[in-house]
């Protein structure tokens, strides 16, 4: 087990030198002076270089990935060219957002899919089963926008039950912002938990094929219980799998729903940084993002081992 | 009175007749042997008692278990016989576990659900339980995983969970298929004790005569779906009244006419083994340490001259597999040499190796899994013609294709084929078509025949022999089946732990083994013959 561990350790942590690497060498070839956008155009060559100089683009290559690298570690990411203001604290900021919305999303969509697929698998063929996997390509093939106006529609304009946009912050009580990150949750859940219960469906019908699902089924357990106990952990493989995926997904891919809900998430975040050649900030971001689904994939193996003592017995 | 009841059973999933009228019964101490071909229903009327059938059988007739009406029994019921009033063995020790749950909980599971008991009640009895069927605590500790142990092993604890509360009624089905004579022996043996200990009542379903012979008191044979004759398995088995007991007998028994070769053991042998051995680096249990190595095949020397048919017998683990595919040249010897027509085969890279391929084809044991299911028999047949130095065209391999399908009693219609549409015996003798269409000098064969019902072995068998008398074709048999090295093979070697323990004529070895692990294959191999006899001397 301590080896398995070591190992995805040692793994993750050359995968994030290397991502980090990436990312500096890529916006490095980006066509685009920072310097000369931060002055506007009407700057002269002199004053350009000055503040090439101030922000340190004219150090070698090395140096400065160094730099930028270990500022990385200490939390320290620059500062943000458009806004003038600590890139982490745009950061931290964004991430207060979009960190519980993705998180209750991931939460609402494992809650719906697992039992939907459950029951989806334990009545394959019949009526219950192509209901279900019907509602499921249904949720798969709606566009989330959509789906997220027909939502504000129905339970902000028409029931008044939420906000139907924007973010109040989390210095208005925990109550309100949960509320208004409620409905965004819902609009990103959906089309989620249609994959997972797709996942979670076949990859338990195929354990329910297994020889030992007979075996428990002739210790004298309801099919049910068998369905619980040994089907599901069996099953759990794929499911994890697609779960790390979304989770990654959810943290940054959310950029559509933001603008509907009118939330300052990070995908706004990047895309306003994106258009503005706020390197620094999109630099900053998409490092997060690599650390955090890397860390997101290294839980994922960890759980595997936790489902399948196979995996820790073997190297 | 009886246990067990099956009368006038009728079975149809969807719109096919799976079973139809069969008549059983199991009394209590009972061994009652349920025999058959693939097919043949067995399993159907052991899953009709457990109500385990999938959910468009609908079966008729009347089957009682202790009073209690099977086939009108609800789900509830039945949940509370399963497990604990009739307890099930099956097939295959290998996927029958659960592999995420430790065999304490696996065992003590159905206790606690079936007695109410604490969990620390629950794993006590359970702790009891593998001990009795040979898994003792101290080699096998509760936390044990399925994939920690053998097949055997996990074939014991298959059974600890299915005898846990002392059934009434043991349903048995193929419970020693899957393992060699050895552990079968001693798979039986347990079966046995536990019938003894506690008058259970025994169904045990196999294909294999001799097994059931030697172990049940009463027997049914069954085909395509009805009990073609049942009674007293002696009397049965030494009458062979109806005609397809004879043919199941003789079938099971077959040995194909083969004519003596003629002194071709001087010349220069087809295949030379030296000093071969094979290590596989130990398992790490953490990062700084390695359990020690396992040596698969321990400095193995063998050599096989052409046209012989040689037979490679040992347990399962005994390295014969590992040893077959180094001299495939799939795996690599740690050291040693190994030629093929006198040419070194072992270090060749693969470029050099074709020449050897070309002249060196396999068999192996499952025609179901050896096949890529979306291609047609041509292509598949065709294979290993690329070994060829000059490819030949469309019409070319056309006519080999046919030829060899030809040879190997297939049509050659049967080209546009895909493999499912084939039995499996009819899938064996494609893989065997596709390893001839090359005209090989060595033939390896991995347990070619052992997922065969016993005619279409014997079937197959004649057409092993046939096409050595016929292409001069040499033969390795990997098996640790001694009928089949008896059927077919002039030489066996005896493997055991890597080594090649014993050597020599099939017959001579078979009949006056000399080493333990020769002996204990013997012993422990079931013969028909043997065991009618040892039954009409207990019955006097």
């Amino acid at each position: 087990m301590t080896a398995y561990l070591l190992k995805r350790l040692a793994i993750a942590l050359a995968t994030l030198l290397l991502a980090s690497m990436v990312v500096f060498a890529v916006l490095e070839i980006l066509p685009g002076d920072p310097a000369r956008l931060m002055l506007g155009m009407n700057a002269s060559a002199d004053q350009v270089e000055l503040l090439r100089n101030q922000m340190g683009l004219n150090a070698p290559l090395a140096w400065r990935y160094l730099h930028w690298a270990g500022g990385l570690l200490s939390l320290d990411f620059g500062r943000s060219y458009t806004y003038s203001v600590p890139v982490i604290d745009l950061v931290r900021e964004r991430l207060a957002v979009s960190l519980p919305l993705a998180l209750i999303a991931l939460a609402l969509s494992t809650i719906i899919a697992i039992p939907v697929g459950l029951f989806s698998a334990s009545r394959r063929g019949r009526a219950g089963d192509t209901i279900s996997m019907g509602a499921a390509q249904l949720g798969v093939a709606v566009p989330n926008f959509w789906f997220a106006l027909m939502l504000i529609y129905v339970f902000a304009v028409w029931l008044r039950l939420v906000p139907a946009g924007g973010f109040p912050g989390w210095s208005a009580g925990i109550g309100p912002a949960l509320k208004s990150l409620l409905l965004p949750a819902v609009a990103l859940a959906l089309p989620q938990a249609a994959i997972l219960a797709r996942v979670t469906r076949s990859a338990l019908i195929e354990v329910l094929n297994e020889d030992y699902i007979r075996t428990a089924r002739a210790k004298g357990l309801p099919y049910r219980t068998v369905l619980w106990r040994h089907a599901l952990r069996n099953a759990m493989i794929p499911v994890l799998t697609i779960l790390g995926l979304q989770f990654a997904f959810l943290l940054a891919g959310t950029i559509i729903i933001e603008n509907v809900f009118y939330l300052p998430g990070l995908g706004r975040l990047v895309f306003q940084a994106i258009t503005q050649r706020d390197l620094i900030v999109v630099e900053s971001v998409v490092m997060l993002l690599v650390a955090a689904v890397i860390a997101v994939n290294l839980l994922v193996d960890l759980s595997y081992a936790v489902v399948d003592p196979r995996l820790r017995s073997r190297q | 009175m009886s246990l067990l009841d099956i009368e006038n059973l009728s079975l149809t999933i969807g719109d096919t007749p799976i079973l139809k009228d069969i008549e059983l019964s199991v009394a209590p101490g009972e061994v009652m042997g349920l025999v058959g071909e693939s097919g043949s229903g067995k399993s159907m009327t052991a899953l009709t008692v457990m109500q385990l059938l999938p959910h468009a059988a609908r079966a008729t007739g009347r089957v009682t278990f202790d009073g209690i009406d099977i086939l009108a029994a609800t789900e509830d019921q039945m949940c509370a016989l399963r497990g604990d009033d009739i307890g099930m063995v099956f097939q295959e020790p290998m996927t029958a576990l659960n592999p995420v749950k430790t065999i304490g909980e696996q065992v003590a599971e159905g206790i606690r659900w079936h007695t109410k008991a604490s969990r620390a009640e629950a794993e006590d009895r359970a702790r009891k339980m593998l001990d009795r069927v040979g898994l003792p605590e101290a080699k096998f500790p509760m936390s044990r995983y399925p994939h920690e142990l053998s097949g055997g092993q996990r074939q014991r604890v298959v059974i600890a969970i299915a005898c846990a509360l002392k059934p009434k009624l043991l349903i048995a089905d193929e419970p020693t298929t899957a393992l060699d004579v050895v552990l079968q022996a001693q798979i039986l043996d347990l079966l046995r004790d536990l019938v003894a200990e506690s008058r259970m009542g025994l169904l045990l379903i196999s294909h294999d005569l001799a097994v059931v012979t030697e172990m049940a008191d009463r027997i049914t044979i069954l085909r395509h779906g009805e009990v073609m004759e049942a009674g007293d398995t002696a009397r049965t088995l030494s009458e062979q009244f109806h005609p397809y007991t004879r043919q199941l007998a003789q079938a099971s028994m077959h040995v194909p006419a083969r004519a003596r070769l003629h002194g071709n053991e001087t010349g220069r042998p087809l295949l030379q083994v030296e000093g071969v051995t094979r290590d596989y680096p130990g398992r790490r249990p953490s990062l700084f340490k390695r359990a020690p190595g396992i040596r698969a095949v321990d400095d193995v020397s063998l050599s096989i001259a052409p046209g012989r048919s040689v037979a490679l017998v040992g347990r399962s683990g005994c390295g014969k597999s590992t040893l077959a595919r180094m001299i495939l040249a799939l795996d690599r010897p740690t050291s040693g040499t190994i030629s093929f027509r006198g040419e070194t085969i072992t270090g060749k890279s693969q470029a050099e190796l074709k020449p050897a391929r070309r002249d060196m084809q396999v068999v192996f044991q499952d025609p179901y899994g050896s096949f890529d299911p979306r291609q047609k028999v041509e292509k598949l047949v065709a294979e290993p013609l690329h070994v060829l130095e000059k490819k030949p065209t469309r019409a070319e391999r056309h006519e080999m294709v046919a030829h060899a399908l030809h040879e190997v009693g297939l049509d050659q219609r049967d080209m546009d084929k895909y493999p499912h549409e084939f039995s499996g015996g009819q899938r064996q003798r494609l893989s065997i078509a596709r390893a001839i269409i090359t005209r090989p000098k060595l033939v390896v064969a991995d347990e070619p025949v052992s997922a065969l019902d016993v005619s279409i072995r014997a079937q197959i068998l004649d057409l092993f022999a046939e096409l050595n008398q016929k292409l001069g074709i040499a033969y390795l048999f990997i098996t640790h089946d001694l009928t089949v090295a008896r059927a077919i093979t002039d030489e066996v070697l005896v493997m055991h732990d890597g080594k090649i323990v014993e050597r020599g004529k099939t017959n001579e070895v078979l009949d006056h083994p000399q080493s333990e692990a020769a002996k204990a294959l013997v012993t422990a191999a079931p013969d028909l013959h043997r065991a009618i006899a040892r039954r009409m001397q207990e019955q006097g």
